[in-house]
């Protein structure tokens, strides 16, 4: 069978796997609609998430959207261990968006594994208790003498039948009380907690998968759309029969901004998420409609468009630093006197970090088909969108174009990244309105510059630092000032201290303040929001005052989680020191913290709890005599609690420690007077292979709930490298990204 | 408008197109080879990557008219339903997370492989230097090339079978 002229719709299935390659079989359709699954021969819907067809194939649903964190292959695990399947009868396929059927349909925040851990068992156990009760009434005995494993219902005589043979009794089993279900002990598990490979590895590895960027629908065409450089202007006119002339190019019109299309269930974009006004170029192709958009020459009204300016951010940052005072996070009155005691070591630290982007490598794009209703129909519309929460986009053709959310059929794509930044629409907007006004379905593909001009940035900011320790190397003070960023007088997501941070939920020497800068560019959620920075500067300070006060970093840092306790007693989102100075104790011990280190390499620590993950990371550093920094390894000790797969986790880990140092070594986002200042991958780099350190990942697999491990191995990296660092060359590093204060990733 | 012909996975194709335009578009527009992905359209990410004549190109920067030769994409890198090694042991080391880079870096590795059967990790890093992934692959990455290079060794001998699975992609 030749791949290449394989329906693309088809499932790959590997069935053989000898002589030094894989045999492709195919078997089912791999993405089915609501309708095709009921056709789907002999198969039996035991709930909504589990199928088993009479020669024994299971399948199972995966409702949460997949952007690389390895949900589609995590949530499925469980079900499949619960209810005794074989890992290897077992089909992935995507569900349909059907909130009536499947509940939530997003992914963010690292919360899908807990969110959805009881559901899957109890969806996988329910099925179990139905192919038992069917094996009971069969072999005419009780329950109790009949267990599920191996995709059978096994007779403690060794009697037994399959759950294919079963499919058709134990649906007409009656479905057990949720109250009722007995789980698994996890000593028993045959696949929570073992290494599976993502279900759609085959396909990408083929270049079968479908991104958003591949939809292709009968009729459509392709788009472009091109806002104004400063954010928030206007287009009042531009070149258009120039335009209209180039080849390729059907049509090019001009969008008037549109307040409607923002997100409105999205309540931390302020408002942030609306149609913004530019150009859209409509053509035969891709190409043909960017090589339009370079030839545009479009006059602006950016009179009230931003005026945003790094550069004057960064100064009127350092003007409140000095000024001191702000809003009053954590009162205490102790740490004035302290901060004035001669007998103290005092030090004072202004720290910064930057504005970033996503750069998810798929560029933002959408397709969309508006299909006006004829002879007083309601009009109708299909989406394809590479999306986080894809439900989410009904709001805006509801809310822009007045289209019923029951007239809108929504399909998520798989996404290339997603990182916080799908969780945002402002794309989807645009290609619904060009779809409504060109009358054909158009696919709208950001190009690169697009992409990051027109990004919910991570959020930059500063923190003043200044410490007091007392004459017995004890931290006796800690006076944090955050300087961030508000929209319209609102904190802008991952600006801000929550509340939650160790300095304020843990530190009894703390007093906490913070002021804030009016932003108009947007932001948005990006891995670990506020932790992926808030890290750098408590874990970079935290280990400026253990050289301050002459003493061991691990030590420093255990005595300040002090006696081991959970600061919310159940409440999985509050800091457990207990669990903290284990992860502390296993990253150190691992990364043979305190042996002697060759000149010019250092050891650098770093802890941080969010997501509900306690995680600790030591990054071993290079430096050489021009600041050529290289990451040797990084050791890293999480405690997520079990772990489901053993392969995506440690995935998981890896990526977050090789994006952490990708960020913090090498990108930033500057605005000019309004203007971003990078516009692709020549001045907005992502780190290479060749810069990748060894990465030793360790799971303490606590009696914790098992949680999300999307984000939190990320926000330790950056401390963890520039403590390093100083270690190595005794440099203190206090704003990122190296790039920019001279050091260079190698 | 020009009318091109071209070699694609062994099959000879007409294409209409404007001499400038990128074969990356040509495959994915026109052709629906869309395994090739879009990531910068200037050559920095290797999303694009395809083989001419056997030797990996970034077909963003690559206008049709200078096309020359016979072009594989990831969608013909595959000998039938023989899987190429490298696809075997992106399987078995779990190498995708969000999958968009993989075929470009499928791609670039297949394009070294043929030259380097044994390639140590700094031939990687020089044969894979143009293929970003956002994700952090790259250890698997890594892993993943040098176990194809150990199948092509292995095949030659005719003395191990491959076993796909991903128990040890962890360690």
């Amino acid at each position: 069978m030749n791949i290449r002229n394989m329906n693309r719709r088809s499932f790959l299935k590997v069935s053989a796997l000898s002589g030094g390659g894989l045999m492709l079989e195919l078997t089912l359709p791999g993405t089915l609609s609501a309708q095709e699954l009921g056709t789907l021969v002999g198969s039996k819907e035991l709930n909504v998430f589990v199928q088993i067809a009479s020669d024994g194939q299971i399948t199972i649903y995966s409702h949460t959207p997949e952007m690389g964190q390895g949900i589609k292959t995590t949530l499925p695990m469980i079900i499949a261990e619960e209810m005794g399947a074989k890992w290897e009868d077992v089909e992935v396929i995507n569900a349909p968006l059907d909130a009536s059927k499947f509940g939530m349909q997003g992914a963010g925040g690292s919360t899908s594994t807990p969110r959805n851990f009881d559901l899957m068992r109890q969806m996988g156990a329910s099925a179990r208790e139905m192919l038992v009760g069917a094996a009971s009434d069969v072999l005419e005995v009780s329950r109790s003498e009949l267990e599920a494993k191996g995709s059978k219902v096994v007779h403690i005589s060794g009697q037994s039948l399959t759950f294919g043979e079963l499919a058709a009794l134990a649906v007409r089993q009656p479905v057990p009380d949720p109250e009722q279900l007995s789980f698994k002990d996890p000593r028993a598990y045959t696949i929570i907690g073992t290494s599976i490979g993502g279900v759609d590895n085959l396909v990408i590895a083929t270049g079968l998968s479908e991104f958003g960027i591949d939809t292709d629908v009968p009729g459509m065409k392709y788009a472009s759309y091109t806002r104004c450089p400063r954010i928030g202007g206007i287009a009042l006119s531009f070149n258009e029969a120039e335009i209209k002339k180039i080849p390729g190019v059907i049509d090019a019109f001009i969008l008037a901004p549109d307040a409607r299309a923002g997100d409105a269930s999205m309540s931390f974009l302020q408002g942030l998420a609306v149609l913004r006004g530019g150009i859209a170029i409509v053509g035969e192709d891709t190409w043909s409609v960017f090589d339009a958009k370079s030839k545009l020459k479009v006059k602006w009204d950016d009179s009230t468009a931003s005026r945003d300016d790094w550069d004057e951010m960064i100064a009127e940052a350092k003007k409140i630093a000095k000024q001191g005072g702000g809003e009053v996070k954590l009162d205490n009155a102790n740490v004035k006197s302290a901060l004035d005691d001669s007998n103290n070591k005092i030090l004072e630290a202004f720290y910064q970090f930057p504005y970033v982007a996503h750069v998810c490598m798929e560029p933002m794009n959408c397709t969309v088909d508006f299909r006006p209703g004829k002879n007083g129909d309601p009009d109708t519309m299909e989406v394809w969108v590479p999306s986080q929460f894809p439900g989410q986009v009904r709001d805006i053709a509801l809310n822009m174009l007045g289209v019923a959310p029951e007239n809108v059929k929504v399909t998520g794509t798989r996404m290339g990244g997603g990182f916080g930044r799908r969780a945002v629409h402002d794309f989807a907007g645009e290609a619904m309105a060009i779809s409504h006004r060109a009358g054909v379905p158009v696919k709208l593909t950001w190009t690169r510059t697009d992409d990051i001009h027109n990004d919910f940035f991570r959020v930059g900011g500063f923190q003043n630092m200044k410490a007091a320790i007392d004459p017995n190397g004890k931290l006796a003070a800690l006076d944090q000032h955050y300087i961030g960023f508000v929209k319209d007088g609102k904190p802008v997501i991952g600006s801000g201290l929550r509340g939650n941070e160790f300095t304020i939920a843990a530190m009894k020497q703390a007093h906490v303040t913070q002021s804030m800068m009016e932003v108009r560019t947007p932001c948005g959620a990006w891995r670990a929001p506020g932790s992926n920075t808030n890290a750098f500067v408590e874990q970079s300070f935290l280990h400026e005052l253990s050289t301050l006060a002459e003493r061991d970093h691990v030590e420093f840092l255990l005595e300040l989680m002090g006696e081991r306790r959970w600061l919310l007693e159940g409440n999985v989102n509050a800091l457990n020191t207990g669990r903290a100075i284990d992860v502390i104790k296993m990253a150190a011990e691992k990364s043979g913290w305190g042996r002697e280190m060759p000149k010019g390499t250092g050891l650098g620590l770093a802890f941080y709890f969010c997501h509900a993950a306690h995680v600790a990371e030591v990054a071993e550093v290079t430096v050489d005599k021009n600041n050529n920094f290289t990451v040797n390894k990084v050791t890293v000790a999480v405690d997520v609690g079990p772990i489901i797969n053993m392969s995506g986790a440690t995935s998981q880990v890896q990526g977050s420690v090789i994006d952490g140092l990708s960020t913090m070594a090498l990108q930033e986002i500057t605005m000019k007077q309004g203007v971003i200042q990078q516009g692709n991958f020549d001045d907005y780099q992502v780190m290479r292979i060749a810069a990748t350190p060894e990465v030793d990942v360790h799971f303490i697999q606590s009696d914790n709930r098992s949680t999300g491990l999307g984000e939190p191995a990320l926000p330790p990296l950056a401390p963890a490298v520039t403590n390093a660092i100083f270690a190595a060359t005794g440099e203190r590093i206090r704003s990122m990204p190296l790039s920019e204060v001279g050091f260079k990733l190698v | 408008m020009n009318t091109y012909k071209l070699s694609v996975n062994g099959e000879s194709v007409e294409v209409e197109a404007r001499p400038e335009m990128p074969l990356l578009w040509v495959l994915r527009d026109k052709l629906k080879l869309t395994g090739t992905k879009f990531g910068c359209g200037i050559a920095q990410c290797g999303a694009c990557t395809v083989h001419l004549n056997g030797a990996a190109v970034r077909s963003c920067v690559l206008p049709i008219s200078a096309v020359s030769g016979e072009i594989t994409t990831i969608e013909g890198l595959a000998d039938g339903g023989n899987l190429h090694p490298l696809q075997t042991a992106w399987i078995e080391h779990d190498v995708p997370q969000c999958g968009y880079c993989q075929a470009g870096q499928i791609m670039s590795a297949a394009s070294l492989l043929a030259t380097n059967d044994s390639p140590t990790d700094d031939d990687i890093d020089v044969a894979m230097a143009g293929n970003y992934c956002r994700c952090g692959t790259y250890i698997r990455v890594r892993a993943a090339i040098h176990s194809a290079a150990s199948y092509y060794n292995a095949a030659d001998t005719g003395a191990q079978a491959l076993k796909a699975t991903v128990e040890g992609a962890a360690e």
